[in-house]
């Protein structure tokens, strides 16, 4: 590489240290050790450190630095270019019109593409709401093509604008990686429109190696879809997606011998208009097969619904261990979780309506015993019937966030005895989470 | 001996009762002259809007007639500070200069060149703290030479300090004794005159009466109100939860956070007679949570005072760089009321129109505008709340906007308020958003918050058509939500470096408090056992190389030379080698080369 290929302008100052030592060293003031009785004459320098203790330093530095110090003399520019250097990388694509954050230099961007694509082995996309940005990040994968990429991640930052790409640029830029890299093991693409297709040529190129697959939101792909990923790829530990992809079929799939051990499970259950969807329920022996097979599976379930739409839900027993409901939840749905998530871990509520829970949470501390972690946001509890809650999980109860106005005091606890009361429970100081009152 | 002639110089502290500044003022004094610059070029262009401006000016106008009654006056100077003191000192044959001190960087920028202009000149120069109840650099101090950044550790520091000073007396004839202020017109107009908002350049036509009007007047009858007959009102306005009706989010006549802004009410008064009114209530002596209002102001100017890009998110050092969307449509919505939620619309039409708004409607609204609907910087809400918000303290707005956009102060991100459901809880029936959206008034209570859900005989026998007379909601706020909520989520995990699947555990807590905000030192936060257990126990089949010793997230001298703290990528490139692993993405954040 030429210097000044990865601009350096300007940064002269930085080398100011550099060069000091350079002029010290030549002066016969070296910072390094001299050899006793040996004055002056160096057993070190830093043009002659072994390449592993540069490449080690290296490691340490940001691109910018690297650059920089890539620039001092040939052998630390030798080094700015080993492969080590090069396994990862995060594209950055961001318009000025849409975000506040800077892009990957394009001049980067091309060397990248040019002389260490083949090192490169986890990539990440990281783009902003415009659609440009993921059209951008869709032409850098197109040319992805000597690659032994292990993990993908396209993330958007903002909006979804992967979604904005159509749908056969975006199937032919992911089939190329598919192709290409034949080793991937961890593919993070939730929001984008991968479609079963790409997802096959996913499975005959990657079958053995893929270990996690995250694809939540992705509307274009089918039941069937992920069913044939799930036959094949029985190294798949991590699968995240959403509850209108999941199956009995699917848990029996991923519960057969041939897979190993299913170690997290993320179903999003997300409605857009109340009413509009009908969510189909999965058979209790499904659950139960998954279990058995992956005993140590966690099941973790975003909820986003209407209250009405919870009806198909913990109607029977269900091994769900993290429960998030982002939208209000009914009482009887929480008294549901008490009665048939015995795994459950941890427990987020959101909102609910004005009745207090404590019922249905004390049933929840008595039932579920694995529970370690709760959050509470515009719902209500009674004091009384908090510390009740909090006295019987005891120590366990590891992460405690409540917001402070979820707490209704009554006759036997106000607000400052309930933070000793809970804190005496909890073995450690507690305070419920307040925000500024502004 | 030589004559004392004093200058009090006004900026905020717009009152003559607990102004220690002014007291020094007229102590052994012959004359004194109270100033205030305005610079009447700037008003025009200024952030503030017109309901700020009438405040101020309002403000003004009583500060002189308090003056008057005084037999002195207030001269208000339309120049610049800098540029008309040294005159003034040689005009007036001025020996003191007397000012409140001013803590936000801005203004101890100023104040620090007046400073030296006045000492350049032979002045003796008095400054004296009362706009916060505490000296806030010896907070830091105990702090151990940076600022608390969360609020039970800034309420654990004030707690061991002494409690504040009690208000000094009025300026009084009694306490001026000699002190006279040479007038020449008595109570005319002239060129040291408080301006009308049309001098300012302000189109007042349609302007309707203040809701909130300025001084310290109004400030004082206020604050004895609040002490009155009716203390259970005065209680439950400071105290209690807002009770199941719009009254609470009207603007109240006890309302007082406007005139602690402007400093008509002096924080020290306020925090003595809330504790009198605890002991009219309760009995006994308060806790400390009773002062939360006042503390809370205190928290954020003491995080702002040495941090003169408290208000940027760029280069803040105490700030989460969130990938925000930039978007001026979206935004205008939002502050004009347009974005189709009536619960959100009605907060910003009272806003614009009152400039004071109850704080769980700001709460929602900033909400809505960052990480729960809009995705949109906490910057741009504050510069709208600067123009709009009556009580909008720099480092107060500032400090709020960074807290309920998660963007620092650490707070936990998993709940957002939702904007439908969280106004029909406080109001079920809507008669806040009649009042300020005429336009829904004949909607049922049932849809007042949803118009959009309302059959269209509904909408039409409302008179007000969904899409026609109101518009459509601007976004769905449950995909929004949600995709909102797992951007916070890879954030905060990168962060707080947790891996586990607990969205709880993820928000960086007490160890935080060990955070070197302005200092370059690198400090490796420690991670609790059970993030590590979670670390561990859940993902013991990846392949990481080595393990991170104590896990944590650590912090390297960014930009500014400043601790680029928590730069979501402000990885190197080592600790990102130790998540080799196939289940997150951890990469470390190139920092471009433009």
């Amino acid at each position: 590489m030429k210097r000044g290929r990865i601009s350096i302008k300007s940064k002269c100052q930085t080398f100011s240290s550099h060069e000091e030592r350079a002029k010290r060293r030549k002066s016969g003031a070296s910072g390094f050790t001299s050899i006793p009785g040996h004055p002056g004459r160096s057993l070190e320098d830093w043009g002659n450190l072994p390449h592993h203790v540069v490449l080690q330093i290296f490691q340490h530095l940001s691109l910018v630095d690297r650059a920089r110090a890539s620039s001092v003399c040939r052998r630390w520019n030798d080094v700015f270019h080993i492969p080590d250097l090069w396994r990862r990388f995060e594209f950055e694509l961001n318009q000025p019109a849409t975000s506040y954050l800077r892009s990957t230099h394009p001049d980067l961007i091309q060397q990248i593409i040019k002389k260490h694509a083949q090192h490169l082995q986890y990539v990440s996309f990281k783009v902003d709401s415009c659609t440009e940005s993921a059209e951008a990040a869709c032409d850098i994968l197109s040319q992805l093509v000597n690659c032994t990429i292990k993990t993908l991640g396209l993330i958007s930052t903002a909006r979804p604008s992967f979604m904005d790409v159509s749908q056969s640029h975006f199937a032919s830029a992911l089939t190329v990686v598919f192709v290409n890299s034949k080793s991937l093991s961890s593919i993070k693409i939730n929001d984008t429109p991968v479609d079963d297709p790409s997802l096959k040529v996913l499975v005959a190129n990657n079958s053995d190696t893929l270990k996690l697959l995250k694809m939540s939101s992705c509307p274009h792909v089918s039941p069937a879809g992920i069913l044939c990923v799930a036959d094949q790829c029985h190294g798949l530990r991590e699968l995240a997606l959403n509850y209108h992809l999941l199956s009995d079929e699917l848990l029996l799939a991923l519960s057969s011998e041939k897979h190993v051990h299913l170690e997290h499970l993320r179903i999003d259950v997300v409605s857009e208009n109340p009413g509009q969807t009908h969510f189909h329920s999965i058979k209790r022996s499904s659950w139960e097969a998954l279990v058995r097979h992956s005993p140590k599976v966690n099941i973790v379930m975003y909820f986003f619904l209407y209250e009405e739409e919870f009806e198909p839900f913990f109607r029977e027993e269900t091994p769900v261990t993290h429960l998030y409901f982002g939208r209000a939840v009914s009482k009887e749905m929480l008294g549901r979780i008490g009665l048939n998530c015995p795994r459950l871990v941890e427990l987020v509520v959101c909102a609910n309506g004005l009745e207090p829970l404590d019922e249905e949470l004390i049933r929840i501390a008595e039932r579920c015993k694995s529970l370690t972690a709760i959050g509470l946001g515009e719902c209500e509890v009674t004091c009384s019937g908090f510390v009740e809650f909090v006295k019987m999980c005891g120590g366990r109860l590891t992460q405690l966030s409540i917001m402070e106005e979820v707490l209704i005091p009554d006759s036997s606890y106000n607000m400052e005895q309930i933070h000793s009361e809970v804190s005496k429970h909890l073995g450690r100081m507690w305070f419920p989470d307040m925000m500024p009152t502004w | 001996m030589a004559q004392t002639n004093s200058i009090h110089w006004f900026r905020k502290g717009l009152r003559l009762h607990d102004n220690p500044a002014l007291l020094e003022a007229v102590r052994g004094a012959d004359t004194l002259r109270c100033v205030y610059f305005l610079d009447p070029w700037f008003a025009g262009s200024s952030n503030l809007g017109i309901n700020s401006w009438r405040f101020l000016l309002q403000c003004l106008e009583d500060l002189d007639a308090s003056l008057r009654k005084l037999n002195s006056r207030l001269f208000i100077i339309r120049r610049q500070p800098a540029n008309i003191f040294p005159r003034f000192f040689k005009e007036w044959n001025i020996s003191r200069l007397t000012f409140e001190c001013d803590s936000e960087p801005f203004g101890k920028e100023r104040d620090a060149a007046i400073r030296k202009l006045a000492s350049e000149a032979g002045l003796e120069v008095f400054v004296r703290i009362s706009h916060t109840l505490y000296d806030l650099d010896k907070i830091i101090e105990l702090n151990g030479g940076h600022p608390p950044l969360t609020y039970k550790r800034f309420q654990t520091l004030v707690s061991s300090m002494h409690p504040p000073d009690p208000p000094v007396e009025p300026l009084t004839q009694a306490n001026m004794e000699t002190c006279i202020t040479p007038i020449t017109k008595e109570g005319q107009k002239d060129k040291y005159s408080v301006p009308l908002l049309e001098e300012l350049g302000f189109d007042t036509e349609g302007l309707g009466p203040a809701v909130w009007p300025g001084g310290e007047t109004e400030a004082l009858a206020r604050i004895e109100r609040q002490l009155g007959p009716d203390v259970s009102t005065a209680w439950q306005v400071n105290f209690e939860h807002p009770l199941l009706n719009s009254s609470p989010l009207l603007p109240s006549p006890l309302g007082l956070s406007p005139y602690l802004r402007f400093g008509c009410l002096s924080c020290h008064l306020f925090y003595r007679k809330l504790a009198e009114l605890y002991n009219k209530v309760k009995h006994g002596s308060p806790p400390i949570s009773l002062y939360d209002k006042l503390l809370w102001r205190e928290f954020f100017y003491t995080a702002a005072t040495n941090n003169p890009r408290f208000d940027k998110m760029e280069g803040n050092p105490i700030c989460i760089r969130i990938p925000w969307d930039k978007n001026p449509e979206a935004l205008a919505k939002w502050a004009e009321a347009k974005t189709g939620f009536p619960w959100i619309d009605a907060i910003m039409t009272q806003l614009r129109q009152e400039g004071w708004i109850h704080h769980l409607a700001r709460h929602a609204v900033a909400c809505f505008l960052t990480r729960g609907d809009l995705w949109i910087s906490w910057e741009e809400g504050m510069k709208v709340f600067e123009e709009l918000l009556l009580d909008a303290d720099w480092s107060v707005n500032a400090g709020s906007w960074m807290c309920h956009s998660y963007s620092s102060f650490f707070q936990q991100f998993f709940h957002c308020y939702c904007p439908v459901g969280a106004g029909r809880r406080i109001d079920p029936n809507g008669d806040y958003i009649r009042r300020y959206l005429p336009v829904l008034r004949d909607f049922p209570a049932k849809y007042i918050y949803d118009p959009w859900n309302a059959p269209e005989e509904v909408q039409h026998s409302a008179h007000c058509v969904v899409g026609q007379d109101y518009p459509k909601p601007m976004v769905n706020h449950t995909e929004a939500s949600w995709l909102n909520i797992e951007r916070m989520r890879q954030i905060y995990q990168q962060l707080s470096r947790y891996r586990g699947l607990s969205l709880l555990a993820a928000v960086p807590s007490g160890p935080f408090e060990d955070l070197n905000v302005n200092g370059c030192r690198a400090v490796v936060l420690p991670v609790t056992s059970k993030k590590q257990r979670g670390t561990n126990g859940h993902h013991g089949h990846r392949q990481t190389k080595e393990q991170a010793g104590p896990s944590g997230l650590k912090l390297r001298p960014g930009p500014n030379g400043h601790t680029s703290s928590i730069e979501h990528g402000g990885m190197t490139n080592k600790e990102a080698c130790h998540f080799e692993s196939i289940q997150e993405f951890v990469v470390p954040q190139h920092p471009g080369t433009s």
